[in-house]
């Protein structure tokens, strides 16, 4: 039986070791100072690089958080502090819905809405449906790590005359705070990756752009029409670009590790 | 002392009262129970109290558990409500002014009375100096500066007997102390603000005897300055720590007497079964 769990946790790690030997193979000999600094060039150039694609990610990530992180935090606070409610049972079947939605769906969503009705792809739809992917799983993390700070905490501020809002925010969410930061970074990790949504909504482009309003290029859109393409370059360029977008989500987990893991945790005793 | 519902199992209650007030005239009551019942839906979880806490004394709450002595405990700063379909009856008067009047705010009334539960609840986010002087931090309390901060943590955490062990560690987190200190340290950050009364929630639940001891000997110094009511499951300790003592069974508030009255003679056949062993 033990040797069973064992088998099984060695291949729940298998496919992350093989993707990593694939890409690091395949992408690593791609992947050079230019490849984060360069535009793309046309097929039959040498070189190029997906400056523009990187550029692209972090504003995406950027619009998604100001939506996801806001609303999420908020709506895990109230579903911590009123568990018992109606309203909150709602809430939180909803998001669970919400979260298991093909991320198709959300993109094709926030096409009709947000793309069709000024006749534009741009950034901002792209952020929008990005953010909206985040809420469930901002919300839901929050919600559990609010759960884990201790009742008797509240009930301390609640008796040296804290009102309930001052309790929620200074001493229960700050407690919760280095979990929340796992659980933010985490979200972003996980909508770094996201294509779906993005392909009716920011739609991708060839050339620099810093604009909300246009279309704007991002590192799956473009690893998505390289790859698709029937250019070698092209190719290797979409096996760098897979390299760069795992080594972000890697980076971005270890540093989730490294919060919660600070001076101040959320472990109280 | 009017008592309009002198129902039988009241009566005696009465009447000790009555006694116990005569031996207090020369201490004015602080904290005056009357007729209060608390519930929690519809169960009612302590029934027609009616008690006084004079002034700079120590009160102890005994009787086994779920008797509803926290729960009478917890009436006397509203935190009692602050649990989803709690509510109460009756009045509490704090300095002649009943508590539970529509325009009183339970916050105004929790920051006047200092507050400690059956564990340490130390904010583990904060510093230890930060945790002594949290109360300031509540809204619509004008905060002192820094320094003053400063100077009022200090005077608070030798007031509960922990400045000597926290003195070159104050900008440390509170969560590395000992069950025992941080146990003081709620007693400090309680102190701080300089409340007329504290109330302790069996303050010596989840400590080791030497802690105990030391909380212990820390209420017995606070009297004189500061009401205390304590509620507690261990009979040594309220005739350890207490001027007066209330035994209290299945929400009612039996016996209220002077603790070396009580413990030697009471006047009711339950207390007294309660205190020779016989259950509880």
């Amino acid at each position: 039986m033990i040797t069973l769990t064992v088998v099984a946790a060695l291949l729940a790690t298998l496919p992350l070791v093989f993707i990593l030997a694939l890409l690091l193979k395949q992408g690593a000999s791609s992947l050079n100072w230019a490849f984060f600094t360069n535009m793309p060039k046309p097929v039959g150039e040498t070189g190029g690089g997906m400056a523009n694609a990187m550029m692209g990610t972090v504003m995406l990530i950027g619009v998604a958080s100001v939506i996801g992180l806001p609303v999420g935090i908020g709506a895990g606070l109230y579903l911590a502090e009123h568990r018992g409610a109606r309203f909150a049972s709602v809430v939180r079947f909803l998001s669970d819905v919400l979260n298991g939605l093909p991320s198709i769906v959300i993109g094709i969503f926030a096409w009709q809405f947000l793309v069709r009705p000024v006749k534009q792809f741009s950034a901002l739809a792209g952020g929008i449906a990005l953010g909206v992917m985040m809420i469930p799983l901002v919300t839901r993390a929050t919600e559990e790590m609010i759960r884990l700070v201790p009742d008797a905490l509240r009930e301390a501020a609640l008796a040296l005359g804290y009102p309930r809002w001052r309790t929620s925010l200074t001493i229960v969410l700050r407690t919760a705070l280095p979990g929340i930061v796992t659980a933010a970074l985490v979200a972003v990790a996980r909508i770094a990756g996201e294509t779906a949504p993005l392909l009716f909504t920011a739609f991708g482009n060839q050339f620099w752009s810093t604009s909300f309003m246009h279309p704007i290029s991002a590192l799956p859109l473009q690893i998505f029409s390289y790859a698709i393409s029937p250019y070698d370059e092209w190719h290797a360029l979409a096996w760098a670009g897979a390299l760069v977008l795992l080594a972000l989500v890697l980076v971005i987990s270890l540093v989730a590790r490294f919060v919660t893991r600070s001076k101040f945790g959320a472990g109280h005793d | 002392m009017t008592e309009p519902r002198a129902a039988a199992p009241t009566f005696r209650v009465a009447t000790n009262l009555t006694a116990g007030s005569a031996a207090a005239t020369a201490t004015p009551s602080i904290v005056s129970v009357k007729s209060l019942d608390a519930y929690f839906g519809a169960t009612r979880a302590v029934r027609d109290a009616t008690l006084d806490f004079p002034e700079g004394q120590v009160t102890a709450i005994i009787g086994p558990s779920g008797c509803g002595k926290s729960t009478l405990l917890r009436t006397l700063n509203r935190m009692h409500e602050t649990v989803p379909t709690a509510r109460v009856e009756g009045e509490v008067l704090l300095e002649g002014k009943d508590i539970y009047e529509r325009s009183v705010n339970p916050i105004e009334v929790r920051k006047r009375i200092g507050m400690v539960f059956q564990r340490p609840t130390p904010f583990p986010t904060m510093s230890i100096r930060d945790n002594v002087v949290a109360g300031f931090r509540a809204a619509g309390r004008s905060a002192p500066p820094r320094a003053e901060q400063f100077e009022i943590a200090e005077w608070a955490l030798r007031r509960a007997a922990l400045w000597d062990e926290v003195r070159d560690r104050l900008d440390e987190s509170a969560t590395a102390l000992s069950g025992g200190q941080q146990q003081r340290l709620c007693i400090a950050r309680a102190l701080a603000t300089r409340p007329r009364v504290l109330l302790l929630d069996e303050p010596t639940a989840s400590l080791d005897p030497r802690s105990t001891q030391k909380v212990e000997e820390l209420v017995y110094e606070l009297r004189g300055d500061v009401t205390v009511v304590i509620v507690t499951h261990n009979m040594q300790q309220a005739a350890r720590v207490s001027d007066r003592t209330a035994f209290m069974l299945l929400g009612e508030l039996v016996e209220v007497a002077p603790t070396s009255r009580l413990f030697t003679s009471p006047s009711d056949e339950r207390t007294e079964a309660y205190i020779t062993g016989r259950f509880g």
